[in-house]
Parts: C-alpha cells; sequence; structure tokens
C-alpha cells in the first residue's frame, strides 16, 4: 500500500504499440492491496498482455464482483468501461453487457470467493453458456479481506496462518470449467508472467467462454510453511504443460521447431497459438484427455499449468441466440422499439 | 555476472552522479533537501566544509555535476527538453539565504608550532589554509594583490560575482589565524625556502594570458589587450571604457566574461570570433546562452590572419573562413572554404585564447622539476613536488581547469602536508567517511520526500537588460526566491538514497518489478553482462551506470537493476512485503586534513561535521 502516486516519468525507451499507446497508458491507479500480492502482478500481466495487443483501451469492458480479486480492475486499464457488481454476480452482469454490444472486449476479474462460493452458480452457467470473455480467477485460497479463512478452493489438508487443518475437498474451478463446456481453459501463476501474459493473449482473442485460474499467492494469509498456494509451494509443485506464445496474424512465424514439438492452434480472428510441448504425451484439443490428466496429476499433488484445452472454432452465446450484430446503442428508436404493430404480430406467432 | 559488492563506497557513490562528478565531492543531495526544509545555514556549511565557496561558486561553478545530474536523462522522452537539477544555483540559495554562519566556524586547536607558506590567495591556497590553520598550523598566505581571492578576484567580473560574496568567504578563512601577507608577491623560491617553512604551497594559478602574434600584432598594440591582463584591469577599476566595437578572440568563459564586461564598458557592437565551431568551443554552454541573451553574436570558423591598422590605430582584423573536416578516425582539420577573407572592423580586439603557467621564479636549481609542458612534475594524488616539503595545486598543478578543481586540489595538498609534517607516507590516501542508514519511518513513510517532482527546471531570474548592461557592478543574475528554490529543491531525486537489497528476504513476488515506474528491476537468469544489459525489463544501454546485481536467488534467478534512471523514489521498497528492498541514506564525505585521514585513525562518527536529518 502507498500513499504516493506512482510517478508519471516512464523510461526513455518505452515505446509505442501499433495503436500509439505505451505500457504505461494502459496501468490504473496505484494499488490498495496488501505489498507483494499476487493479484498485482495478474494485473501487471493484464495491463502487458492488452498492450501488446495492441488494445485500444476504450474497447475494453472489464467486470468484477467483490473481494480482493475484484478490487484489481481498478489497478489496470484506468481508460476502459469497469462494472463492479454485487458479490458473486459478475457472470451475469458480464452476459448482459456481452448480448447489448458484442463489439466490446469482455474482461471478468474474480476471485476463489467470488466464483467458487457466493458465484458457483454464475460462473457455471456462464461457462456452459458460452458467454464471449476471458474470466480470469485470481486464486489464492483465502478470504484475505476477511483475516485469511479458508476458502472453498483451499486444499483438503492444507493449513490456515493460524494453524488450523482444512477437512473440506477443494472445489476445482479448471475441472469444472471443462466439464461446463468452456472452449479455452489455461491455468496460471500470478509468479510466472512469461506463461500468463501469452494466456491473457490466448484468451482475449478466444472467439468464446475462455476461462484462466490463476494461483495467487496471498502474501498476508497464505504465504506459509502449510500453504499449498504459497509461492514456494506452486513453484515446487508446478508442472507445465507447454510453453506458449501468442502470434497476432500480422506477426512472422520465424523460429524452427522439430515436428512433433511444437503444436499450433489457430483461433477465428487469425491468430496463432503456439505451443511448445513440455510432456510429449498432452494434446490441448482433448477435452477428454485433458480432464484426465489434470484429475491424475490432482491426485500426485501436481498443480498443471498452462494451456489445459482449447477448441479454436468455439462459438458464443450470440450464434446460439442468433442475436443482432449491431450492438443495441448503435439502433436507432425505431429498431429498438419497432411498435405496437410489430409486438401484435409477435404475440399472434407465439399463440 | 558477479554479486555487486555494495560494502565498497564507490558503488553507491557513483549512483550519486552529481556527487561523484563533483571534483570535490559535495553531498549535494544532502544540501538540497536541506535547503528545501528551508535549513539554509546547514545546506551552507554542508557546502563549505566541502567545497569551501559556496556563495562564490554558487554564481561561478563549472558545475560537473549538472551534466552529470541524473535529472536530465529520466526526463528524455518524457515531453519537454530534458535539464539536470539547478545545483549550482541551489548552492547560491543556501548562501544568499542563510543567517549568520560565524559560530559555526570551526574553533582553532593551540599552534602546533608547524609554519606552511602558501603562495597565492585563490581558492587552492586558501581551502589548504582553511583545512590546516584550525587543527593548529601556522599559515601564511602570500599574495601580490591587496585582498585574498586571486582569479576569483581579478578575473570573474562584478556583474557575475559581487565583491562583498568575495570579501566573505575569503574573510572566513583568513579568520582563521591565518596570517595573509598582502602585497607581496615571491619572487624568489629560492629566497622562500630559505626561511624554513615546513611546507611550502603553490597556488599561484596560470597567471599568463596568451598572445596571438600575427601581422600588425605590434604596431596596433595599444587597442589590443590580454583578455585575462584586461578583465584584472576592470576588475581593479584601472580601466573604465572599451571602444564601441570589440572583437574578443577565443571560445572560452574568458572570452565569454570578457565580451560581456565589453558590453557594459561602452561596446555597442561585440562580437566573440572562433576558430573553431561553435558545438566545439570550450565555454560552458550556458555562458554562451548568457551572452548571446546580451546581444553579442558568436561567429565561428574564423581563423585570425591580422590586424589591420592605420597610422598606428587598429582599425579591424582580418580572417580565414575554414570549414572543419573530418578524417575516418574522426580527427578535424580546419580547411580554408577558399572564401575570400573576412575584414571585420573594430576599435578594440580583446585575445582570450588560452592562459599558460608560468614560473618565473622558481629558480632552476632549487630542486623542483617541470615536465616538457611547464608544468611542475607532481604526484597525482599527493600534490607532491620533486622537493618533498613542497606542493602544487589549482591550475599551477596540471594547468588552467575551474575554481572547483582548485579547492579539490587543496583539500588534497592539505591531506599530504598534514600527513608529511606528522612523518606519515603521503602516498597511504585516507578512505572516505561513508554511511549507509535506513530512511524507513513507517509503513508508507521515509524521512525524505519520494513524490517524485514533475517540474521542469526552473529559471533564475535576471535583471532588467537596459540596467544590467549598464554598469559592470550590477549583478545580472538575481538567484531563486524562496518558493522557486523550494520547487527547483523538490526536483532533486534524492539519488543518495539508496535502493538496498537483500537476497535472503526476497520472496520474488515481482512486487517491485510492477510498481517501478521506469522499468530498473528485472528478475531473470544471470548472464554476461553485456547479454544481461539487453534481457531488462528495459535495455540498458548507459553502460556508465552500474547493474545492481544480486547472488543467486532460490528460483536460481538474479535481481538486476539498472542504476540510470531509477527515480529513488521508493515504491519498489514500499511494495515489498518482506522489506528485501530498503531505502538507506547512503552518506561520503572526504576525509580531510587533520587527526582523521592519519595512519590509525579510530573511525568516529563526528556529528560536528554533518547535519543529522
Amino acid at each position: 500500500m502507498t500513499y504516493i502516486a506512482k510517478p508519471r516519468l516512464h523510461h526513455p525507451t518505452l515505446t509505442l504499440n501499433n495503436v500509439g499507446y505505451t505500457r504505461r497508458d494502459y496501468e490504473g491507479r496505484v494499488s490498495t492491496l496488501c505489498a507483494g500480492c499476487g493479484h498485482d502482478s495478474i494485473s501487471a500481466a493484464v495491463i502487458q498482455a492488452c498492450w501488446e495487443l495492441d488494445i485500444e483501451p476504450h474497447r475494453v469492458a472489464k467486470l468484477s464482483g467483490i473481494g480482493c480479486s475484484s478490487k484489481t480492475p481498478d489497478y489496470f486499464l484506468g481508460a476502459s468501461h469497469g462494472f463492479n457488481t454485487v458479490h458473486g454476480r459478475m457472470p451475469s452482469a458480464l452476459t448482459g453487457a456481452n448480448l447489448a454490444n458484442r463489439d466490446l472486449l469482455y474482461l471478468g476479474v474474480s476471485g476463489d470467493g467470488d466464483s467458487a462460493s457466493i458465484g458457483l452458480g454464475q460462473f457455471a452457467h456462464a461457462m456452459r453458456r458460452g458467454v464471449r470473455m476471458a474470466y480470469i480467477v485470481e486464486n489464492n485460497g483465502v478470504y484475505g479481506l476477511t483475516k485469511g479463512q479458508f476458502s472453498a478452493t483451499a486444499d483438503r489438508g492444507s493449513k490456515s496462518k493460524k494453524g488450523v487443518i482444512n477437512s473440506d475437498s477443494p472445489v476445482d474451478l479448471v475441472g469444472l470449467a471443462l466439464q461446463l463446456g468452456a472452449t479455452y481453459v489455461a491455468r496460471s501463476f500470478s509468479g510466472d508472467k512469461a506463461q500468463l501474459v501469452p494466456l491473457i493473449k490466448g484468451a482475449m482473442a478466444h472467439g468464446g467462454a475462455a476461462f484462466i485460474d490463476v494461483i495467487s499467492p496471498c502474501v498476508t494469509f497464505n504465504n506459509h510453511g502449510g500453504s499449498t498456494k504459497s509461492y514456494d509451494y506452486v513453484r515446487e509443485h508446478n508442472e507445465a504443460v507447454s510453453r506458449i506464445d501468442f502470434i497476432s496474424d500480422r506477426n512472422e512465424i520465424t523460429a524452427m521447431y522439430e515436428p512433433g514439438e511444437v503444436i499450433e492452434v489457430q483461433q477465428h480472428d487469425g491468430s496463432m497459438l503456439r505451443l511448445r510441448k513440455l510432456l510429449s504425451d498432452y494434446d490441448p484439443t482433448d477435452r477428454n484427455r485433458a480432464m484426465n490428466y489434470m484429475q491424475t496429476h490432482h491426485s500426485r499433488g501436481e498443480i498443471v499449468t498452462g494451456l489445459l484445452y482449447v477448441d479454436p472454432m468455439a462459438t458464443d452465446l450470440h450464434t446460439s441466440l442468433n442475436t443482432s450484430e449491431l450492438p443495441l446503442n448503435a439502433m436507432s428508436a425505431a429498431q429498438l422499439c419497432p411498435g405496437s404493430g410489430a409486438l401484435a404480430k409477435l404475440n399472434a406467432s407465439m399463440r | 555476472m558477479q554479486r555487486t559488492d555494495i560494502s565498497n563506497p564507490t558503488y553507491f557513490h557513483k549512483v550519486v552522479d552529481c556527487q561523484w562528478a563533483c571534483p570535490a565531492h559535495t553531498p549535494v543531495p544532502e544540501y538540497i533537501r536541506l535547503i528545501a526544509q528551508g535549513r539554509y545555514s546547514d545546506a551552507y556549511m554542508i557546502n563549505w566544509t566541502s567545497n569551501v565557496f559556496p556563495g562564490i561558486l554558487g554564481r561561478t561553478c563549472d558545475r560537473p555535476c549538472e551534466p552529470a545530474c541524473r535529472r536530465g536523462r529520466v526526463e528524455e522522452n518524457n515531453g519537454a527538453d530534458p535539464e539536470p537539477v539547478a545545483i549550482c544555483r541551489l548552492k547560491r540559495v543556501a548562501a544568499d539565504m542563510k543567517d549568520d554562519v560565524k559560530n559555526r566556524m570551526p574553533s582553532l586547536s593551540p599552534k602546533n608550532g608547524k609554519r606552511v607558506a602558501c603562495i597565492g590567495a585563490g581558492p587552492a591556497s586558501l581551502t589548504v589554509a582553511r583545512d590546516l590553520a584550525p587543527l593548529g598550523y601556522d599559515v601564511t598566505v602570500f599574495d601580490g594583490e591587496a585582498k585574498a581571492g586571486g582569479f576569483i578576484r581579478t578575473q570573474i567580473p562584478r556583474f557575475r560575482l559581487p565583491e562583498s560574496v568575495i570579501d566573505e568567504e575569503t574573510g572566513y578563512i583568513l579568520d582563521l589565524g591565518v596570517t595573509f601577507k598582502s602585497g607581496q608577491r615571491i619572487d624568489s623560491m629560492n629566497g622562500l625556502l630559505a626561511e624554513n617553512y615546513d611546507a611550502v604551497f603553490v597556488g599561484c594559478g596560470a597567471p599568463r594570458g596568451r598572445d596571438l602574434v600575427l601581422p600588425g600584432r605590434k604596431e596596433a598594440a595599444a587597442n589590443i589587450h590580454i583578455g585575462i591582463d584586461w578583465l584584472a584591469s576592470v576588475s581593479f577599476g584601472h580601466i573604465t571604457k572599451i571602444g564601441s566595437r570589440v572583437i574578443v578572440l577565443g571560445g572560452g568563459n574568458t572570452a565569454m566574461d570578457c565580451c560581456r564586461s565589453s558590453r557594459r564598458l561602452g561596446g555597442d557592437e561585440v562580437k566573440v570570433i572562433v576558430r573553431s565551431g561553435f558545438e566545439e568551443m570550450k565555454a560552458s554552454p550556458w555562458e554562451k546562452e548568457d551572452a548571446m541573451h546580451e546581444g553579442i553574436p558568436i561567429m565561428n570558423f574564423h581563423v585570425p590572419k591580422a590586424f589591420i591598422h592605420e597610422n598606428g590605430k587598429l582599425t579591424g582584423m582580418t580572417f580565414e573562413i575554414v570549414k572543419a573536416i573530418y578524417d575516418d578516425k574522426g580527427h578535424r582539420s580546419l580547411v580554408p572554404t577558399g572564401e575570400p577573407d573576412a575584414l571585420i572592423e573594430c576599435d578594440d580586439v580583446l585575445v582570450a585564447v588560452g592562459q599558460e603557467n608560468a614560473f618565473p621564479w622558481i629558480e632552476a636549481d632549487c630542486g623542483i622539476e617541470f615536465d616538457k609542458w611547464g608544468l611542475p612534475t607532481l604526484g597525482k594524488e599527493t600534490h607532491q613536488s620533486t622537493v618533498p616539503n613542497v606542493f602544487f595545486g589549482g591550475d599551477a598543478a596540471f594547468g588552467p581547469k575551474n575554481i572547483i578543481t582548485a579547492v579539490a586540489h587543496g583539500h588534497e595538498a592539505a591531506v599530504s602536508i598534514d600527513r608529511f609534517l606528522n612523518g606519515e607516507d603521503i602516498h597511504q590516501r585516507p578512505d572516505p567517511l561513508t554511511n549507509l542508514m535506513s530512511q524507513k519511518m513507517g509503513i508508507h513513510e521515509w524521512s525524505y520526500d519520494n513524490d517524485t517532482s514533475n517540474d521542469l527546471r526552473f529559471k533564475v531570474p535576471w535583471a532588467k537588460a537596459e540596467i544590467a548592461l549598464a554598469s559592470i557592478k550590477v549583478e545580472v543574475e538575481l538567484g531563486f526566491d524562496v518558493a522557486t528554490a523550494f520547487k527547483e529543491a523538490h526536483r532533486c531525486l534524492n539519488c543518495d538514497v539508496q535502493t538496498v537489497f537483500t537476497e535472503s528476504a526476497c520472496i520474488e513476488c515481482d512486487a517491485c518489478v510492477d510498481i517501478c515506474p521506469m522499468d530498473c528491476i528485472t528478475f531473470t537468469v544471470n548472464g554476461e553482462e553485456s547479454d544481461l544489459r539487453e534481457r531488462l525489463q528495459a535495455p540498458a544501454h548507459n553502460k556508465d551506470q552500474a547493474l545492481y546485481v544480486s547472488a543467486e536467488l532460490k528460483t536460481g534467478h538474479i535481481m538486476a537493476k539498472d542504476e540510470d534512471v531509477c527515480l529513488h523514489c521508493g515504491l519498489c521498497a514500499e511494495r515489498c512485503p518482506t522489506g528485501a528492498w530498503d531505502m538507506q541514506k547512503f552518506l561520503l564525505n572526504t576525509t580531510k586534513a587533520g587527526s582523521s585521514c592519519r595512519d590509525g585513525a579510530q573511525v568516529k562518527i563526528k556529528v560536528a561535521d554533518e547535519v543529522v536529518a
């Protein structure tokens, strides 16, 4: 926590992206989270990803619920649209916004409490409907704002800072997302931006429901010896399935790889995800195998990270509902309210 | 890369760019903070201890600190023109606004029976006197003029430096029990040595202005003057007028003083004419600006050819017009362009093409050896000549430089003399006194103001041109007022408050990397310096600035911090959950003559020397 604002001065070599902004232009206000919070690193990764993607800040809508994680949209993309919903209700507010205007890029920011406890139902339905969004859960396994009780994602057997052993089974958000039909599922770690930034870029370019579970240590309440969400524990047990490079269609592909070493996945907008395999038997386009793999490794105490599953040809809720291409705010009053004649006709068709 | 050894005092000293660049190593950020706090007398005394002439230097210093100032680098590509902190003019603020500091002057120790003679009463000699007299040495300063100051008094025009300031600051020294023999020019070294002084310090400057021997020089001699002699005559009031059309030859700071003085003594059309290009002129950029501001054109690439005269009266000068040609190795030569020679009419010419050392009064048989350039053979640090008890400093030692260099020489020579007269090896130089202290006051509270100012450099107000040009005695620069000084002081980045990193505490959470506004900090795998410099958050291309590298951390990465454009804002330390980063003030005071410079000196922190902030 700091009293001074981050100085405006920046490094002399800081460059502009293709839409004319520096990385610093994607920052928000100075964070009021605890010093060393993993969430701040995720904010930095979002900033880096949006700058690299040449996204104009006004094209992003960031929505969040309640909690430490849900405070973070104040700390990045200060020039974007934002909406802070009631606890756990980010997915429905986001679904509504998305239906009204599909031209924006939607970033849903939530935490383990917000998505795995009070908002578990909301989370589930947003995934199964295929709302086009990048849904980021900043997962630290504790309720930091209420002094560190276990959250629903805390592993059974892990210890709280006060020494209490958690007896409940954890909610596995990645497993749920896979099961419920999310078309881009990843897990990452706030302490590994080299992995996290391309995952966020891939999610923002994805054509359907993209979900990233980011393990983000709570330095104040959950970064001790008995924790399974501490910096040390995650680093020791991190099992990355691949190294990911996000390649927008403008970039030239230069590096050469042996066949079988690399999987390239082209998304619908032309962007390319290049996955350099770290595990030879992993296929991120096979949902069933991904789920199996996750379960097997979880039982060994390993934390599998990377892009776990992607359906490159994903569709979204707008396709299913056959909605208008035009955002509601771009329609004329006559289009939005076609009059009593049209209503009567519609009613008649239902009788 | 090897882990950075921060226990080596030069590491953090180099980070304080201004202090490192200053020949006397004045702790600049320390006194600038005091100015911001309104503690002008304290700020003055820090300066006085280090550079002896704060009021004089605050107006006339060559300011090697300012081109080195980090502020100039951090403002690059951040909007308007990057400019360093106005360090020199802030020094003047301390001098102008201080209270009476007489009772803060050093107390005098009982006489130790050793006699030291200083030749010349310029900045080098006076520094030696200031350092040695309070220790009990019987110091005698000889000078050919009536008042002390040397070059400071004779050649710096009054419109840049009022006489009252010289009187005050030379007075502080002469009041320390120094015997000042004015009007006594030493004309024989053998004679002086025969008086059995225990040590002799030669600080007589470089008193001879170079002449320009060209056709017509003899015939038109009445209107051709050597710059430094002319300035001295103006200073003493012997000369009060000059012709209306004046040519000043030369591109150094003396030339700038000559042209601006001429402007005030009747010169309506004053021109500075130089052989080289404008950029290569030796004068400080601000002195050139000041001259041009007063309507004095600077003509470059004109090589003087002849003085033109009619019946013994100077009427003008001819110049060959040249251009600069660079060969493959970048060596410059001036080649005639083939244009016809330029004739420039004038009534007077001032020749300011350089100064020479001259020691006609040092007899060849006295044992002092000189090199082929006519400079004494000296120990580089000791300033000792080939006669063991004779020391040189200032312009007399290594050729013409500037006041602050002369002061630095004086301090070094005083250390040599003190050790020499105590029977110690003078090649053994004392370490500086250094201290590193945390500035943490609370969770997000520091004992310095870490909120970086966005202000651009403030301009020092000037007297109106019609008033300033009407008299040679009206000071042109008015100095900052309190409010502007406060704001300018805030532009200082507090580079002496160091970012200190403790590996064992770091959990590699990246919080410092994320918050750093200047992208200074990186956690990555180690490598060779040239490779590492390219792999940082922002490339570290300024090789003069060090990388601060930690030992290997838990993940096998190292922390690498590029010191180049760090704002010293302390946000890394504020965002660090474990206190692995801390902001610690690095204080370095060079060791002056006295017990602390001698062998076996106990390291004692002398509170009297520092102001406890």
